[in-house]
């Protein structure tokens, strides 16, 4: 791994303790976000706040599983997220398929479309196992592990490959600007 | 040259105090949630970390409405005197209608900013806020009126002067009210907070902001509610000196919040049809009371 410099260590101490959450809810794992926000487990004391817009927003939060018509929502939003980004695969569906794996539109492995920077295991993880996890992720941003919008840069052919195999078409539209 | 200087001070005070208000205001509201919520140095985390992010651009008028946000409400920031006459950095222009011109220039430069971004909730969130504007200055502008009838003087500092006697709160009750009720509107504090609900319109106009782009329109949004907080301690509490001044600042924004963490939204109609019936047949009254010298 490169060394940081040293704005780039106080700019990832200031984004590990500053994390606004895009949390894109396909699946059930939604269902476990309203108590982590609310006055039980409090996300908020840890500098994690839910935000309106992907352009906001540091993480992008899969909380349940893909087939290939959320694939490819959760691509243009994963592309339109300003850099740096990260991305938490919520439960066991983004990790293998969960339930779902032998369906026939079901994406099994999120890995392979969007990298992932950490899972959360468990069908359904609990409160306490997403803070869990929300703080390993700030323990990574921190040191500067929490690189998978770099890795995105770098092998863009290989997810892209990946997408298309998959999708058949990946296309960003930009109604306005053209 | 003493002048430059006492601007540069407003700024900083500005910077500081109103993010550190703000996070004290979130931790205010989780308690009142009871949460425990974020530290109070919260915001200024946010606001670095949104500096250090690499955004998109949406072409130049973006850019340049977004300066110009930013710089209108610095100029507002700089002429606000804070509390007295020897805190006034320019006492010959901090005159109410300066500072009411001056502080459109950045409202306007964040509508077309904002609405150059080409997003649909972008446009909806602007036509909002600018709808609101036109909701909450009919009453605040009518009761600044008749203060600046009553007291005879437009120059804040001299209308702070005034005041010695007794606050303007006490002088005209009425009129007191309905201005704090403006200014949850001109805050855009919770049964106000139509332009960017973010439930409904992803955050209005800052729906396409990224990065920097949010970084600097939090600074702007940070000036604009020195401003407006400065403008309701110095007309009618009364300003003092710099530690009441801070005081009554720290006091208005605590109730503006507490308020807040209450209470839902407005609809935008719901919002005109409240501004434009009470708090607007109030501020008439209050200026017939001050027209026929009936105040206290």
């Amino acid at each position: 791994m490169k060394e940081r410099t040293i704005w780039e260590q106080i700019a990832d101490s200031f984004r590990s303790r500053s994390i606004w959450m895009l949390h894109y809810c396909t699946g059930c794992g939604a269902m476990e976000l309203p108590p982590t926000m609310t006055a039980r487990f409090d996300m908020e004391r840890f500098g994690i706040a839910p935000m309106a817009t992907p352009r906001q927003a540091d993480i992008l939060l899969i909380t349940g599983y893909l087939n290939t018509k959320t694939l490819r929502r959760v691509i243009y939003t994963y592309e339109q997220m300003a850099d740096p980004k990260y991305v938490i695969g919520f439960g066991s569906c983004t990790i293998n398929g969960g339930i779902y794996f032998d369906s026939y539109s079901t994406i099994n492995r999120l890995d392979y479309y969007i990298p992932v920077d950490v899972y959360i295991a468990g069908c359904m993880p609990r409160p306490e196992a997403i803070l869990e996890a929300f703080n390993y992720l700030m323990e990574k941003i921190r040191k500067g592990e929490a690189d998978g919008w770099k890795r995105y840069r770098e092998n863009y052919d290989w997810y892209k490959q990946n997408q298309i195999r998959s999708l058949g078409e990946v296309y960003v539209h930009d109604e306005f600007h053209e | 040259m003493v002048a430059a200087y006492k601007a540069l001070f407003n700024l900083v005070v500005a910077f500081f105090l109103v993010l550190s208000l703000e996070g004290i205001g979130r931790k205010i509201t989780a308690r009142i949630q009871r949460r425990i919520g974020p530290p109070w140095y919260q915001n200024f985390i946010d606001l670095f970390k949104a500096l250090s992010k690499h955004p998109f651009s949406n072409g130049w008028i973006f850019d340049f409405g977004v300066l110009m946000a930013l710089g209108g409400t610095m100029a507002t920031a700089m002429v606000i005197p804070m509390g007295s006459a020897f805190w006034t950095p320019f006492p010959n222009s901090d005159n109410f209608f300066v500072i009411m011109y001056l502080f459109a220039v950045g409202a306007l430069g964040m509508a077309m900013g904002m609405v150059g971004s080409g997003n649909p909730w972008s446009s909806i969130g602007v036509s909002r806020a600018l709808t609101q504007m036109l909701g909450y200055e009919l009453p605040y502008l009518i009761v600044i009126s008749s203060t600046i009838f009553h007291y005879k003087t437009a120059s804040i500092h001299k209308l702070i002067e005034m005041q010695r006697g007794g606050w303007n709160l006490l002088v005209m009750p009425l009129g007191g009210i309905i201005a704090f009720v403006s200014l949850m509107g001109m805050l855009g504090k919770k049964p106000f907070d139509i332009a960017t609900a973010p439930a409904e319109i992803a955050s209005g106009p800052m729906t396409e902001l990224s990065g920097k782009y949010m970084g600097l329109l939090h600074i702007m949004h940070v000036f604009a509610i020195f401003v407006e907080i400065s403008l309701f301690v110095d007309i009618f509490l009364g300003g003092g000196n710099f530690g009441w001044y801070l005081v009554k600042f720290i006091v208005v924004w605590v109730l503006a919040v507490m308020i807040s963490s209450v209470l839902p939204r407005f609809r935008i109609e719901q919002m005109i049809k409240f501004y434009w019936g009470v708090p607007l047949g109030l501020a008439f009254l209050n200026a017939l009371f001050v027209l026929l010298g009936w105040t206290l």
